[in-house]
């Protein structure tokens, strides 16, 4: 193993977004602040979700989860694009670096800038909330397991991505659209029939719920599936990823 | 000794183009090897290989005795590149993107190394500057620079000096000269022919994907090289006097001088020449001699 290769690798991405700390860390925190503000706290007062927890309560998990995926797809799948666009890989291919070292690098740098914004948007929804956690260790599982997966997602986005465009067609047409219909700001037990059903189909929902398991000790879902169907994704993704680096597709001719 | 074999290597690209046939070649450990051909002719499709950045399609290289597939870590760590287009970080500092370049190659910071080659190419002054800051010829030492940090026992320059000024060019030449003196084989490939004439120990030409020619630069200028002596005269000469009727004297088509052609195989007696035109009584009025450049052997070669 090339420790220091994969560890300079890491330094990099992680220089990276704090060379620009308010697009990387600050622009997620402020939007999700806002969506706080205004579901948590205006609209919210009025909603009532069951139980002891109040809907601003509520909706912090999946305020999280939701920035989380955004960020760590995000930044991993920009970070392996760049150099591909510029051309820099050609350090990367030429050192003496495996593939898993390189996509350790990477998608472990994308992982912690993800979980360094759920923290911040977990303390700064204290100043609205009061949001105990039951499960500590839980939620910081979930999160690490959720980052780590999306930035392997991400990854392989930005490996397979040859244009800008390509590059942001799933985040803006797959990944907001689930996460909103994932049950951030709602239980999924409130839908109704077919689209209750529907909603077990996206891979989101069980991963805002085992978050909100970890905060409240209930949720839509059992926490175990929950770990299964995120490890399943990300065994998916590692499945992929080993395929693209087999036959060097988009990354060698 | 040779450090870098390259045996039966071959590079077809998806539809069907053949950009290395069958090629073999071996570079010894220490020597400069200069890479000529036209644009297309598979030079840096070569390189790239080697480097791991493109896949062969079959053929055996190896570094060191090291596989560059098989044994990829081995290989690599002997090996750096200095690519042809300007790719670097724009957004981080002299200095970093040095030390990053030593980092991809899993060795340690080595302050004393990065200050070494910083004020070898003249950038010293630079270093804490972000790369966007540079000037064009400044970010081609720059490359170099990321090059050397590994501390490589092959090098490859994949045409270093396109698009720079003459005078960073000389500059240039002489800090991969030190490079050489120091021990490290070079591969480089060029536009600039005079740039492997100035350089090169030995000289390879590329063309179609298939090597042509490799050659001992000097052994090459010696066998190929022609030279011409222009002898202009103060009066018109009708004809050639029947003891200068040689093949390889040419009277030009204004009668107005002497061509003669001559190599290295021809030991032209230039004394006993000028004697024979006195003899004549032909009056000269200048003497010109032009040895052929590699350009000129350069073209020959590809024109066969």
């Amino acid at each position: 193993m090339n420790w220091i290769g994969f560890f300079t690798i890491y330094k990099k991405e992680m220089m990276r977004t704090f060379r620009v700390p308010l697009q990387t860390i600050f622009s997620p925190v402020i939007t999700t602040a806002l969506y706080f503000v205004v579901f948590g706290s205006a609209i919210g007062s009025r909603i009532s979700v069951g139980g002891d927890v109040s809907y601003a309560q509520f909706i912090v998990p999946g305020l999280i989860m939701m920035s989380l995926l955004s960020s760590s797809l995000a930044a991993a799948s920009s970070g392996i694009y760049f150099p591909k666009f510029s051309g820099t890989i050609y350090e990367l291919l030429s050192a003496p670096l495996s593939y898993l070292e390189i996509t350790l690098g990477y998608t472990l740098a994308a992982t912690s800038r993800a979980m360094i914004i759920s923290v911040i948007i977990y303390i700064v929804s204290l100043f609205f909330t009061p949001v105990p956690i039951a499960h500590p260790f839980v939620a910081v599982l979930f999160i690490f397991l959720t980052a780590f997966t999306f930035a392997m997602f991400g990854f392989i986005i930005g490996l397979l991505s040859d244009t800008f465009e390509k590059l942001n067609i799933f985040p803006t047409f797959v990944i907001t659209p689930l996460s909103f219909l994932g049950g951030v700001f709602y239980s999924v037990d409130m839908l109704p029939g077919i689209w209750h059903q529907i909603s077990y189909v996206n891979p989101i929902v069980y991963m805002i719920n085992g978050l909100r398991w970890s905060f409240f000790e209930s949720s839509s879902v059992s926490p175990l599936i929950s770990i299964g169907i995120i490890v399943i994704f990300l065994v998916a993704c590692l499945f992929a990823l080993w395929r693209i680096f087999k036959t060097g597709y988009k990354i060698k001719t | 000794m040779s450090i870098l074999k390259i045996k039966n290597l071959n590079k077809e690209y998806k539809g069907g183009l053949k950009a290395l046939n069958d090629v073999s070649l071996e570079i010894n450990k220490g020597e400069i090897f200069a890479l000529l051909g036209p644009n297309g002719a598979g030079k840096t499709t070569l390189i790239n290989i080697v480097c791991g950045l493109v896949n062969p399609s079959s053929g055996e290289v190896t570094v060191n005795n090291f596989d560059i597939i098989k044994q990829y870590r081995e290989a690599r760590a002997f090996v750096s590149l200095v690519p042809q287009e300007i790719q670097l970080d724009p957004f981080i500092t002299v200095e970093q993107t040095l030390e990053f370049s030593r980092g991809f190659f899993g060795k340690a910071k080595k302050p004393e190394l990065t200050k070494e080659i910083l004020e070898g190419l003249s950038l010293w002054d630079k270093k804490d500057n972000k790369v966007i800051q540079l000037s064009g010829g400044m970010k081609r030492r720059v490359l170099i620079a990321k090059a050397l940090m590994n501390e490589p026992e092959v090098l490859f320059l994949d045409e270093p000096t396109a698009g720079v000024d003459v005078e960073l060019r000389r500059d240039m030449w002489k800090f991969i000269a030190k490079i050489k003196q120091q021990g490290t084989t070079i591969i480089l490939t060029t536009h600039y022919l005079e740039e492997a004439e100035e350089m090169a120990d030995r000289i390879g030409v590329i063309d179609k994907g298939e090597i042509k020619m490799v050659e001992n630069k000097d052994i090459l200028m010696k066998k190929m090289g022609k030279k011409q002596l222009l002898i202009s005269l103060k009066k018109t000469l009708e004809n050639l006097p029947a003891d200068l009727q040689k093949k390889y004297i040419v009277l030009s088509d204004d009668k107005k001088s002497l061509l003669v052609n001559y190599d290295s195989e021809l030991n032209l007696d230039i004394a006993g020449l000028m004697q024979t035109l006195k003899n004549n009584n032909i009056e000269i009025g200048d003497i010109v001699t032009k040895q052929s450049s590699l350009e000129d052997i350069f073209i020959d070669l590809i024109n066969e």
